[in-house]
């Protein structure tokens, strides 16, 4: 790619720390061992998407996919590191500035009940945006509105009504159209379809392949179903605990998994042409955030495990052209 | 009392389970069949509403009012669960017959120990049982699902287990009694991939070393299709497709399934729009006359105004539909 | 038809009850909740009305005669007029002395929880929206406030500050704000999660666009449920402190006040001085109570879709 990245996030690390209160600041300056309890939800990652790319996010529970992706928009501020918009450091902008920088990145949220506000009605929820800032003429707000309601599916007339008259499909398209309404140029997708029924899902994730082409959008399509990001991503990164374990394009990734972990997941999620098929899963918990493993922090669960896993914590290196990957085996030989 | 060694386990004839709300009849099953033999692994997959979980519910006599049976047959082991007294049922389940749910919390008391309630589960249905003895088996029974270090655990309580943890505890309490049958309803959808990779491989182990039979209810087709020996259809309260499950997943018949089963991203090619079905489920208070697919069919017409019965075809593979994908049977 | 409907186009589902009419369907399923508001409706009623309903102004002194005083229940005036309930020791008609009664007694009772509200929700949103010190102080002053007993805190504040109606509204909005507060922060917290929030954060809409537009309205049902007891808190709580002879002044009694009155009279057989404005009390409190608890068990989220 040519073009300069849309986001970039450089050694990006966020840590969620519950301060100490009183009681337990007493207890400490008395003799007790109590610390802060820190999450390390994301742990020095790096990341670039490129106009009209789709980046996969993979992960299961605790990785920190979705603490990235409100990183990557601008919800959350990093601990340590640098977000850059089109090479433009976040931090430093001016409040004008970050702003209009706000409008160009959006989200669509994973739960279709607790994403749209249930006290508006849906011309609010997709208009207050526009309106607010100031993008679309007053006069042109309402055709605006009819026009982004039938670019994600639904009548223009369902715009005087609430919510709670949709279905979850529906809601994610009303969540779609307020993303779409101020215009951005990246989406951070946050497992938009795994509330949704299987049926719908092919809908909704149809809508989003056809939103792309037609308004040269990018996204972060953030996800724990393997198989939606294989047909939707042109690259995909692989997220354990906090750290991208690998990343590479689709096809590659699926046809030639590095991390132990990228194989472990792709042997063990079910397939619909794998028939009573014997499990091998892999042992052990995934660890919690409070309390990772040192060195890899797939060490404990990694059926290849060395000594050398256990002390030190493996740097994400180029193995072939456009794939990365963080595992002390690649190293040997 | 019981059934003979060659005779199905669970027999259910035209189940029908209605609720009835302030807004109207939802029938939320509407004259389901079927049938488990000993040993058998069935899927039920249906999506939101299809009405498999309240099957699995009616099965058990756990339907809360605004919903009761209304109308059908369970035989299991020769009795009708649908004409016991309560104290027989009660007697039925967790002894011949368990259930784990989604969330393993339906299950566990927060504010008891695991080896209480284990033996509780015990105890009910075996008072004679020791306590000594009751805690070995409740020790044994959390080794067999896999959970380290079983001692220590049987005195902690449930919020000091992961979610994973927790739904093998579920398992294990279920198992304890080594039922005949045990219904499981979604239980590892909320689990993330490489736990329920362990969860289905503990339960698929145990239900084969037990002679367990397993209904395993889920809207993952790709579970099912890993698990089970039959797969059932369900949509809008009633089986529209039945069989082996290679028979179903690999040549589906009734196009809500085919649909289904395309739609499915593993099924389809990158950069091409993925095959979906058009429209959305209907209400269940206003379904429409006939089939109740009839309105997002392709290939529907005017015949499908009349709702169509489950034919059966060879190889024990059902459907219900009068257009069905017969085409492509190798 | 034939065809399937194009999936582009997506019905929504038909909603036949507008929220509105399911809620008021929903409220009046109990029959218990439906006679506390009727009965609450009777009382607003009475004291929006009382100086049109009232047979006599109890606070006009040229009407009363005192040679009518303690008169019981049904007993009549000079000029016919039945006493329904008895007259007090100043020959007032115990009836209209009821009806004047519960105005004020609403009045304030309602005024002072309206106020509340207002200060009380404005710091609960401010505290969970903004959250770190802020909030850590606010909540701290609230849970200061909330362990004082309500009478003492009332009973020190109009100590220094004297009677007068004002005062008692002041302070019966000291006593109050902290339970709307709490209330608000608490739901406010819980709303402040969800992601129709991060939404319109990521849509960089201004904090207090936020907390007015999206997080307020979404607090309301509780709210509305802590308002109609905190009415009734109150209302109790005002008639206690004018029995006690530092509420509302003569010149504009309360229930609380006549309760007062006629308390010396209880012993020697005079009842209705005391018991009608006591049972005038009750009946109040009950219906506000009765309309309170339905409202809380309808606007329940958990029992809802």
């Amino acid at each position: 790619m040519s073009a300069a990245p849309l986001v970039e996030l450089r050694q990006v690390s966020k840590r969620f720390a519950r301060p100490l209160d009183l009681a337990e600041r007493m207890a400490r300056s008395l003799g007790a061992t109590v610390s802060e309890r820190v999450v390390h939800a994301v742990d020095r990652i790096d990341l670039t998407v490129f106009p009209r790319e789709v980046v996969g996010l993979v992960g299961e529970s605790g990785c920190g996919k979705s603490t990235l992706g409100r990183l990557v928009v601008g919800l959350y501020e990093p601990s340590d590191g640098v977000v850059l918009l089109r090479g433009v450091d976040r931090g430093s902008l001016g409040r004008e500035e970050r702003r209009r920088a706000q409008l160009r990145a959006q989200m669509i949220f994973q739960d279709p009940f607790a994403s749209l506000n249930p006290r508006l009605k849906v011309r609010e929820i997709v208009g207050e945006a526009p309106r607010v800032h100031r993008l679309v003429a007053r006069r042109d707000l309402d055709r605006r509105l009819d026009d982004l309601l039938r670019r994600v599916g639904l009548d223009p007339s369902y715009k005087t009504r609430y919510p709670h008259q949709f279905s979850g499909g529906q809601r994610q398209r009303v969540g779609i159209a307020r993303a779409l309404a101020v215009e951005p140029e990246f989406i951070v997708c946050d497992e938009p379809v795994a509330a949704l029924d299987v049926s719908i899902q092919a809908q909704v994730i149809n809508l989003f392949v056809r939103l792309r082409e037609e308004l040269d959008l990018a996204y972060l399509f953030i996800s724990h179903d393997l198989g939606v990001v294989e047909h939707i991503a042109d690259r995909i990164l692989i997220m354990y605990l906090g750290r991208i374990v690998e990343s590479a394009p689709t096809e590659e990734l699926f046809r030639q998994p590095n991390h132990p972990y990228t194989q472990a997941l792709l042997a063990e999620v079910p397939r619909l042409d794998r028939r009573r098929r014997s499990f091998a899963p892999v042992k052990g918990e995934i660890p919690s955030p409070l309390d990772p493993p040192p060195g890899c922090h797939f060490h404990p669960r990694c059926p290849h495990a060395m000594d050398r896993c256990r002390r030190e914590a493996p740097a994400l290196r180029e193995i072939a052209p456009g794939r990365l990957s963080a595992c002390h085996l690649n190293e040997r030989g | 009392m019981s059934a003979g060694p060659s005779e199905p386990l669970l027999v259910v004839e035209g189940l029908r389970t209605h609720f009835f709300t302030r807004l109207g009849v939802v029938r939320a099953v509407d004259g389901v069949s079927f049938t488990v033999g000993r040993r058998e692994v069935l899927g039920i997959v249906g999506e939101s509403g299809s009405g498999k979980s309240v099957t699995g519910f009616s099965i058990l006599g756990l339907v809360d009012p605004p919903g009761r049976i209304v109308g059908g047959r369970i035989l299991f082991e020769g009795e009708d669960l649908t004409r016991l007294p309560e104290g027989r049922l009660r007697a039925l389940r967790g002894e011949r017959i368990a259930m784990i749910f989604q969330d393993p919390m339906m299950t566990l008391n927060p504010v008891l120990r695991i080896e209480t309630q284990m033996a509780e589960a015990i105890r009910a249905h075996h008072p004679d049982v020791t306590t000594t003895e009751a805690r070995e088996l409740a020790r044994d029974g959390l080794a067999r699902v896999g959970i380290p270090a079983a001692e220590e655990r049987l005195s902690a309580y449930p919020h000091q287990f992961s979610g994973g943890m927790r739904q093998r505890v579920a398992i294990a309490i279920a198992l304890l009694n080594r039922p005949s049958l045990l219904i499981a309803d979604e239980p590892t959808t909320a689990l993330d991939v490489t736990i329920q990779a362990q969860i289905l491989h503990e339960v698929r182990k145990l239900c084969a070393e037990s002679g367990t039979a397993l209904i395993w209810i889920t809207h993952d087709l790709a579970v099912v299709g890993g698990l089970a020996d039959r797969v059932a259809v369900m949509y809008a309260g009633r089986i529209v497709e039945q069989g082996p499950v290679d028979a179903v997943l690999d040549h589906p018949l009734h196009p809500y399934a085919r649909g289904l089963i395309g739609s499915v991203p593993s099924r389809n090619r990158r950069g091409v729009p993925l095959q979906q079905i058009p429209g959305m489920t209907p209400s269940p208070l206003k379904l429409p006359v006939g089939c109740s697919f009839r309105t997002r069919c392709t290939r529907a017409d005017d015949r499908c105004l009349v709702m169509p019965e489950l034919e059966p075809l060879p190889a024990r593979h059902l459907v219900r539909c009068f257009h069905p994908y017969l085409e492509v049977v190798s | 038809m034939t065809a399937a409907a194009d999936d582009e186009i997506a019905p929504a589902k038909e909603s036949p009850e507008t929220p509105l009419r399911r809620f008021v369907a929903d409220f009046l399923a109990s029959r218990l909740a439906t006679a506390g508001l009727v009965l609450l409706l009777a009382v607003i009623f009475v004291a929006l009305f009382a100086p049109l309903i009232s047979p006599q102004n109890p606070y006009d002194l040229a009407s009363l005669d005192l040679l009518d005083g303690r008169l019981p229940p049904g007993s009549q005036s000079a000029e016919g007029m039945t006493y329904w309930l008895g007259t007090d020791d100043q020959g007032r008609d115990m009836l209209s002395a009821i009806f004047y009664g519960l105005r004020t007694s609403l009045a304030v009772g309602a005024l002072s929880a309206v106020f509340a509200l207002a200060v009380g929700t404005a710091l609960g949103l401010v505290a969970a929206y903004m959250g770190g010190r802020v909030e850590s102080l606010i909540m701290r002053i609230v849970d200061l406030q909330l362990s004082f007993p309500a009478i003492l805190v009332a009973l020190i504040l109009l100590a220094l500050l004297g009677q007068g109606v004002g005062k008692i509204i002041l302070a019966l909005v000291v006593v109050q704000w902290a339970y709307f507060a709490r209330t608000v922060r608490g739901s406010a917290l819980v709303e402040r999660r969800k992601e129709y929030v991060e939404a319109a954060r990521c849509l960089a809409l201004g904090d207090t666009r936020i907390m007015l537009h999206h997080l307020l309205p979404n607090c309301l049902p509780p709210l509305i449920v802590v308002m109609t007891v905190q009415v009734a808190h109150a209302i109790a709580l005002e008639a206690t402190l004018s029995f006690l002879g530092i509420g509302l002044p003569i010149t504009e009694p309360s229930l609380g006040l006549l309760i007062a009155n006629g308390f010396e009279y209880m012993m020697s057989g005079k009842y209705w001085i005391s018991f009608f404005p006591g049972v005038a009390l009750l009946i109040a409190i009950v219906a506000i109570n009765l309309v309170g608890d339905r409202l809380r068990d309808v606007l329940n989220p958990r029992l809802q879709t």
